[in-house]
Formats: C-alpha cells, structure tokens, sequence
C-alpha cells in the first residue's frame, strides 16, 4: 500500500511504531501531488518546503511526544488563515493575503503537530457548488475528470480523495463540506453550529458558517472533532459546552436506534440512482439494528429561498471590508468612489458579485421586513421541524445530494441549478445542527453517492457512532479513484 | 408670528475603558497612528469581535445615573457603509435593542428644574481617523482609535433653547464624568454631539420639519450653532418657504450651518442583527451591584450640600459640576472649615489661581487641609482677612502650610492696642483736611483713614481694631 493513502490512524500508529517516517510519509503525498495535481487542481497554494521542513522537525519528536496529529499531512481550505502563509478565499481580491495570526482551528491542529501540505482550492469566498467559482482555477473530481468535485470545499475533498492529503479541513455554509464530500467519495462532518471556532475563519455567512473534518473514514472525523472542537475565548458564538472523547463512541452498537427518514427528501427531482444508493443504505441500517421511521420535516420547500436570503445578507456585510484599502488587491480609480468600484469589480467574481446584490436588497430600507426578517422566521419554523423530528428519532437519514457529481460547466450558467444542488443540506445549517456526509455507494458509472446523517443539537456522537457502524459493514470508503 | 424652538440631542461619548469594545488594544489618545491595532481592529479577514464587559458596564453605570430602564436582553446590530477609517465596512453598534431605555436627566434653567428625557443609550465602536496628506495626492488611515467604546446618548425632543442644550451637555457631562466613564471633553472629541432642530409657532403640537446639524465640537458652538440654526429657520418660514429636511454641518469659522446632504442622498444603514456576537443578557442582580456601586450624583449631592451645608443654590451647583471639586470642598468642611467660607474661597482665589495654569482641582498644590489651617489662624486673629489673600496665593505657590509663611515673612496680624493707637494719631495728624470732612458729616472718609493704616503697616494691622479706635477718635 501506497503511504499517501493511509488514513490518520493508519498513519499513526506505523510513525508511531518507526515503521514509516515522517519525510517518507511526506515525499509520499508531495510525489502523489506531483503525479495528479496536474489533472486534479486541488491546491490555490502547495506549501512543499515548509511540509518538508516540518516532516524533519515532526521526525525529531515522534516517540518523545504524544501528539495525535505529529507527522501527517493536511490540505487547509483556503479560506482558513494560516500566518504568513498565502490565503486567498480563491478570489482575486485577496491575491496576496499573508494573514497575520493563524486561525483557532489550525493552531489546534499544530499543537497536535500536524504538517500543512497546501491551501485547497474553493468557490471564491465559499460561494458555490462547483468550485467551478474559484478566482484561479477550478477543480476536478478525481472520479471523473470532466466532473466537478462539488463545492465550496471541492478543493480539500478532491484533495482527501486523490490521496493528496492524509486528511484536510474545509468550511459548510450551506453543504459546502458535505456535498463534495459526497460528490468525491469521502467523509465528511458539518459540525452544530458554535461547536468549532470560527476565528480565523474568513466569513461568508456567520450564523451559518462552521469548520469541519473531511476525512478517508469516520474514525478520522472523530480524531479530528476531539482537536478541533471546543470553546474559544476569541469566538463569542463558540459554545462552552463539554466535548467528549468522540473516538470511544466508535465500534458501540445501533441496536434499536431510531432514524428518522424524511418524506421530503425522497420527491420529484433526486435522481433515481441516488434515490436506490441511499435506500440500500437505509435498509443496511435496519440490517445492523437501526428503527427507521418515516418523518416530516414540512418547512424543507422553504429552506432555500430563506438561506440565499440570510447568507447573502450576511455576506453583503461581511465582504465590505474588501475595499482595497488595507490589503489584497487594490485597482487605483480617479477617487475614493472610483476606487472602491474599481477594486470591488476587478477583484469579485460574478457569482460573489451576485450574492453581495441580492444581500444589499435584501436588507435594503423597506425591503428588510419582507425579506431578511421574513426569512429568519422561516428559519425558525424550519429548525423547530427539527426540534419536533428529533423527539421522535435519535438521528435522521437523507441523501446529501439531489444527484450523483454533474459535469463541469453543467450548471455554472444556471444559478439556480446550481442553488437546488444543496437542496437537502441546506436545512441543516438553517437548524445549526450536525451532520455527516459517507460515502453509501456507486452509480453505474462508478460515481460516489453520499449519505447524509443529521443529528441533534451537539450531538455529533451518535452520528458519528452511526455514520462508523455502516461504514464497518460496507467497504465503500475503501474504494479510491482510478489516477 | 412667535416660534419655539424643538431640540433632540444625540451624543457620543467616549468611555475610558483601558482596551478597546472589541479586542485587548489599549484606547491610550496621542500615539503613533496604527501602534495600538491588531488583526481584530484592523478587520482582517477571519477575526471576531469579543465584547470587553468592562465597556457594558459603563453603559449600564450610565443609564442607571440617567434613571434607564436598562434591557436584560439587548443586541449588537451591524451598519454598513463604505468609509476608509471605517475597516470592516460596518460598524458594529446597536439599534433595535439598545442596553438603555427610558430614561431622563435634570437640569437647571433660570432657577427652574427642567427633566430632559433619554431616549436611549446604546454602545457601539469608534471608527479611525483619515488624516489628508499635505501634497492633497494621498490620504492616510489612523486605526488607533478605531474600536474604542462609545456611547451614544439620545435626548428627547424636550430641549426648547440654545441655552437648555447647552445645560444638558454640560449636566451630561457632569454626570460622565462623575461615573468615570468618560472625560467628556468636546474639544479633544471625547464627546460629541449632532443636534436635531425644528421649529414651530409657539402653541402648535406637530413639529416642524427638522434638520440635524453636526459637527459641534465644543460648548460653546452648541450654542451658536443651535442659535444659528433656529434663526435661519424662523426666517425660511417668515419667507413664506419650506424648511428642507437635511443634515447640515456646523462651519465655526463661518459661523453658520449649511447644507451637507439631504433627505434623498441619506445613507441606507441597512442594519442587521450582529451575527458574530451573541446577544447581550444582563442579569438583574450584575445591576444591582452595580447601583450599589454608583457614586453619589451631582443632583444629589447638590440638595444636600444646600440642606446641610446651607449654600446657596449657585454655590452648591457650581461646586458639584465636578465630583473632585465637591469631593475638595466637602474634605476643608469636614477639617473643620465653615462650608460658606471655605466655597468662597474655592469660588474665589482657588479656581482664579487653578485657571490661570489651567490646572483641575485634582493638580491644586493647595490641599484642604492647609486652607482649613488658614482659616484658623484668621479666626483666632493671628492673620487679617486681607493678609490672608497674600499667605493664600504663597500657599498655593509653595504647597507650604499658612503658620509658617506668616512667621517668615513676619505676616502677623498687629493687635496690640498702643500700637495701633500711634498709628492711628499719626495718620490723623498726616490728613487734616480729610479729618475737617469727616466730622462735617462725610463718614464714608472712615475707610480712607482705614486704608491709611492699613498701608502703614502692609495690611497686618487687625481691621475690627482699626475700625473701633478710628472712630472713637475721630469722632472726639
């Protein structure tokens, strides 16, 4: 077996046991980058040297330090800051972006003595479901080259399915971890909502923003949950709440428990192939001793028009600060005015551009009542639709995606195509809750289709001891793309 | 036709809190432009704000002091516009609920207590500061002061003249500063204030149509700008024409008030709930620790000094304008000073000698204790009332105590009665002429014959003394 296409755990244990190094596993996932990169396009930025220096510095520690992370190779969404290393937001306004502090999330992950390997590749700002979007270059999907890997986070997937990477963070707003992880054949974990800091994130939407693990398997996602998450004083909506040790809830069993299956979620549109995959996942379930129990969750139609409210809202706000004033791109105009508009139309991208007018309307004087006001009370009814579901069941069972991956350039002209593709991951970020994306089968084209496990409110456990409980019974996640 | 005037004031305070609302940077005034900022303040991508209590605190002290109600639920909202000293593109402030409801202050005018509403009190961020370069090609950005705390304090339309929004800036400020929470100084801008004006026909209910005039940026052009203002309006309306409505902006050099934008080019805030941070909740007990904690205020403070020091009402107003003025005058009465003598001589020679340094109460190098010290010494005769200016000013200008400047500089007062009785034939055998027009009836002459000794002996002769032997013998 080829190093770069261990897992985490893999990986660790044979550092741990100096059956590998950490160069050797290094030259093995840069070799790898060196050999599919070309095809894949993954990374905005491939941080070699820095990677080849750390491995040395890792090497020195393995066997005198216990750090769960020392040694492995990591692709960073490019929208979280690294210090001193380029962050681009896969926009051209933020070409050359040197943050200067390093995000909550990746300082925890270097604490654990993880190796940066590259900044993957995204829809500018998050902003997307392609990757198609990306300022620089879009991204392929290592099963099907002339498919996208999904989006935002396309890069970070592409990146963990290609073996270009032990394993790689990315960011959800509205699906943008799970439908590429679906899309690209691996796991992948939109945490509740405060669960994980936000601080050195940089926003697209932040009531809806969160940070998660895209992994090869579950056991992965949980290693990474137990780094990652947690309260942080520099994030007031992180919560202070306890987090377990996610990995000793791994291997327990399902009997009995309930899965709520929405009747919503099974209607005119998903494609038929994905409707069977994930049907066959439901009844494997039922098979290792889950209940499934068909429920209703009746705001779903609503959860699209209400997120491209609040998101875009939320962006207009956020992306102001792009102004060419303090950094990134900067296209001098004859004043002030001229500048701005100048700066802003060279270094947005037309779907960036979109959403910050729809945000502006949005909250426009005489429109915010019918509009942004109107969509957060949607937003409540839908996530007590979730409240009332999850009385009933523990946890509750969707495709992740509408369709298996579609091909390049399908839809970049249609947004609202584009939009529908996060058609069943959008409500959860609307609820706040947690939910997983694993890979539950192929198409006759061997294209990965994702299943997707929501759980309650912090409760990523049971989704998690779910999601690792099928994945021990199917051999989907061992399955890699033909490079 | 006769018109009242219809004033709301909104001011901004600065609140003297050691780091900024947002992040830990100090708010120090005066330093190199960009040396107290970080990635928070300077709005780097992927930052977040934190809220700094101590800033909520203030606000809550403030609205407490200014009879809030204060919210138990209140939230951060966010206004967006484009301005380079502006970093993140908004700012971050408060709008649907702000932390203070409700409430009022008192003020004083001609001799009458008038209440003045508060709308509200909310707290937000301070923005930068652009500053133009000399050659005109470039302007620069100061962010050291952007994300100091602020407190922005609404009136009531309740203010009527010139003269009342001068008085409730003052008590405003009087109030600020006694809390310490901000030092409410117009001048360097830690406190400004934009003023709402319309005027109606005295008798009318509806208001008339209103401007807002800005940049105000010291006591005494709230003033000229509010009466500026006022009369340009009456004489709009005299015309037979329509007061536009418009923010206008104060010009001090010119003396007027003109137009900056109006109705149709007003900003469209488009404020929204502030996501980044969660809402505000106060428990009801965090407020009442902190009205336990509430000094005494200058209302108060004042009553009391008329009931139980027996000051007169302009007395007592002046010296609670400031706590430490009160707090130095309250100190001399509790040494022992007579409260009506010791607020004279604050009144008087203590604040004459403090202005012309320009120096605060606080940097006085005279303590009460050494103007109680003082006031013994003329009380049991040792010092003249009028030697006691002279050891007064040497006091003030040595920090030494009065006993010793009247023996070194030999200061006592002359009341051995020989003495003064050969002083007195002296002077009376030196002027007979004035001696003639006293006794024919011109008694005023006494103090000229007073005066007379007094410079013959540099002011120590002891006055009462004088007096009584003078016209006994004059009178022979």
């Amino acid at each position: 077996m080829e190093l770069y296409s261990l897992t985490i755990s893999e990986a660790r244990s044979l550092l741990d046991r100096r059956e590998i190094t950490a160069k050797e596993l290094v030259n093995s996932i840069t070799a790898r980058i060196d050999t599919v990169e070309d095809r894949i396009k993954s990374f905005v930025t491939v941080t070699k040297e820095h990677a080849f220096h750390a491995s040395e510095e890792a090497q020195k520690k393995i066997g005198k330090e216990t750090k769960m992370l020392l040694g492995i190779p990591f692709a960073i969404k490019d929208n979280i800051c690294t210090k001193d290393i380029l962050t681009t937001c896969s926009s051209k306004i933020l070409f050359n972006l040197m943050p200067l502090y390093e995000s909550t999330v990746t300082s925890r992950l270097k604490e654990e003595g993880y190796i940066l390997i590259g900044k993957a590749n995204m829809d500018e700002f998050a902003m997307g479901s392609s990757t198609e979007n990306s300022g620089f270059h879009i991204t392929r999907n290592p099963w099907d080259i002339e498919r996208s890997p999904g989006g935002s986070s396309g890069g970070p997937a592409a990146a963990v399915s290609a073996d270009e990477c032990i394993a790689a963070l990315g960011s959800d707003t509205g699906g943008s971890i799970r439908q590429p992880s679906a899309f690209c054949g691996v796991v992948g974990l939109k945490p509740t909502y405060g669960r994980i800091s936000r601080y050195g994130l940089i926003a697209f939407a932040s009531s809806l923003d969160q940070i998660g693990p895209i992994t090869k398997d579950v056991r992965d996602s949980a290693i990474l949950m137990n780094i990652i998450s947690g309260h942080d004083p520099l994030d007031s909506t992180s919560a202070p709440i306890q987090v377990p040790d996610f990995t000793s809830i791994l291997g327990k069993d399902i009997k009995g428990l309930k899965i709520g299956v929405p009747k919503e979620y099974f209607i005119k549109g998903i494609d038929s192939e994905v409707e069977i995959l994930v049907k066959d996942a439901i009844r494997q379930l039922e098979l290792i001793g889950a209940i499934p129990i068909e429920v209703s969750l009746p705001h779903t139609d609503y959860a699209i028009s209400a997120y491209y409210i609040i998101a875009t809202s939320e962006a207009s706000s956020n992306l102001a600060r792009y102004d060419g004033m303090k950094y990134g791109l900067r296209t001098e105009g004859k004043d002030l005015i001229d500048t701005y508009m100048k700066t802003r139309a060279y270094g947005f991208g037309a779907e960036v551009k979109r959403r910050i007018m729809l945000g502006t309307y949005a909250l426009s004087a005489g429109y915010y009542e019918a509009y942004y006001k109107k969509a957060q009370q949607v937003r409540t009814l839908i996530k007590e639709d979730f409240d009332r579901v999850f009385k009933k069941v523990d946890i509750i069972v969707t495709p992740t995606t509408p369709t298996p991956p579609f091909k390049l350039g399908e839809k970049i002209e249609d947004p609202l195509q584009m939009y529908l593709s996060d058609i069943f991951t959008i409500s959860v970020n609307l609820a706040g809750v947690p939910a997983i994306s694993i890979p539950c089968g192929f198409t006759k084209n061997d294209l990965p289709v994702g299943l997707q496990i929501i759980g309650k409110h912090f409760d990523e456990e049971t989704i998690l001891k779910v999601a690792y409980a099928y994945e021990q019974s199917t051999e989907w996640h061992k399955r890699k793309p033909n490079l | 036709m006769k018109y009242e005037a219809v004033i709301g004031l909104e001011v901004h305070a600065q609140m003297l809190t050691d780091a900024k609302i947002f992040c830990g940077c100090s708010t120090k005034f005066g330093s190199e432009p960009n040396t107290q900022t970080c990635p928070v303040c300077i709005g780097m991508p992927g930052v977040l704000p934190v809220l700094n209590k101590k800033a909520l605190e203030f606000a809550i002290k403030t609205g407490l002091s200014m009879n809030c109600n204060i919210s138990q639920y209140s939230r951060f909202a966010r206004k967006n516009y484009f301005y380079p000293d502006l970093p993140k593109g908004y700012q971050i402030s408060q709008y649907e609920l702000p932390i203070c409801e409700k409430g009022y202050i008192e003020i004083i005018v001609e001799g009458e207590v008038k209440k003045i509403g508060i709308t509200r009190i909310h707290i937000e961020e301070d923005a930068g500061k652009n500053i133009h370069g000399e050659d005109g090609n470039y302007s620069f950005v100061d962010l050291n002061r952007a994300g100091v705390p602020l407190m922005e304090i609404v009136s009531e339309p309740d203010i009527r003249s010139p003269r009342e929004a001068v008085e409730f800036m003052k008590k405003l400020r009087t109030i600020l500063r006694y809390l310490g929470v901000s030092d409410g100084n117009m001048e360097q801008g830690s406190l400004r204030c934009d003023a709402n004006v319309s005027v109606r026909p005295i008798g009318q209910k509806e208001y008339g149509t209103r401007t807002e005039v800005k940049n105000i940026n010291s006591f005494r052009f709230v003033e000229k700008a509010l009466d500026y203002e006022i009369k340009r309006q009456i004489k709009v309306l005299e015309e037979g024409r329509k007061i536009i409505q418009e923010t206008r902006l104060w010009d001090s050099d010119k003396g007027i008030t003109e137009s900056m934008r109006g109705k149709e080019e007003a900003h469209d805030y488009r404020y929204f709930p502030e996501p980044d941070l969660v809402p505000i909740m106060v428990d009801q007990r965090w407020i009442d620790e902190i009205r336990k904690s509430l000094p005494e205020l200058p209302d108060i403070k004042r009553k009391r000094f008329v009931s139980e020091c027996s000051l007169p009402d302009y007395d007592a107003d002046f010296l609670t304008s400031e706590r430490q003025l009160a707090d130095w005058f309250e100190e001399a009465v509790k040494l022992g000073g007579q409260p009506k003598i010791v607020a004279n001589w604050i009144l008087g020679d203590l604040l004459r000698l403090l202005n012309e340094e320009n120096k605060s109460i606080e940097e006085s190098p005279l303590k009460p204790k050494q103007l109680v010290g003082m006031l013994r010494l003329i009380e049991n005769g040792t010092i003249s009332g009028k030697i006691a200016k002279t050891v007064f000013s040497e006091m003030y200008k040595t920090g030494r105590d009065a006993e010793i400047i009247v023996k070194e500089k030999g200061l006592l007062q002359i009341s051995d009665k020989g003495e003064i009785d050969i002083l007195i034939d002296e002077v009376i055998a030196k002027h007979p002429k004035e001696v003639e027009r006293f006794k024919s009836g011109e008694e005023k002459l006494l103090g000229f014959f007073v005066g007379q000794v007094m410079k013959l002996t540099k002011g120590k002769a002891n006055p009462q003394m004088v007096n009584e032997i003078l016209k006994k013998k004059l009178s022979h």
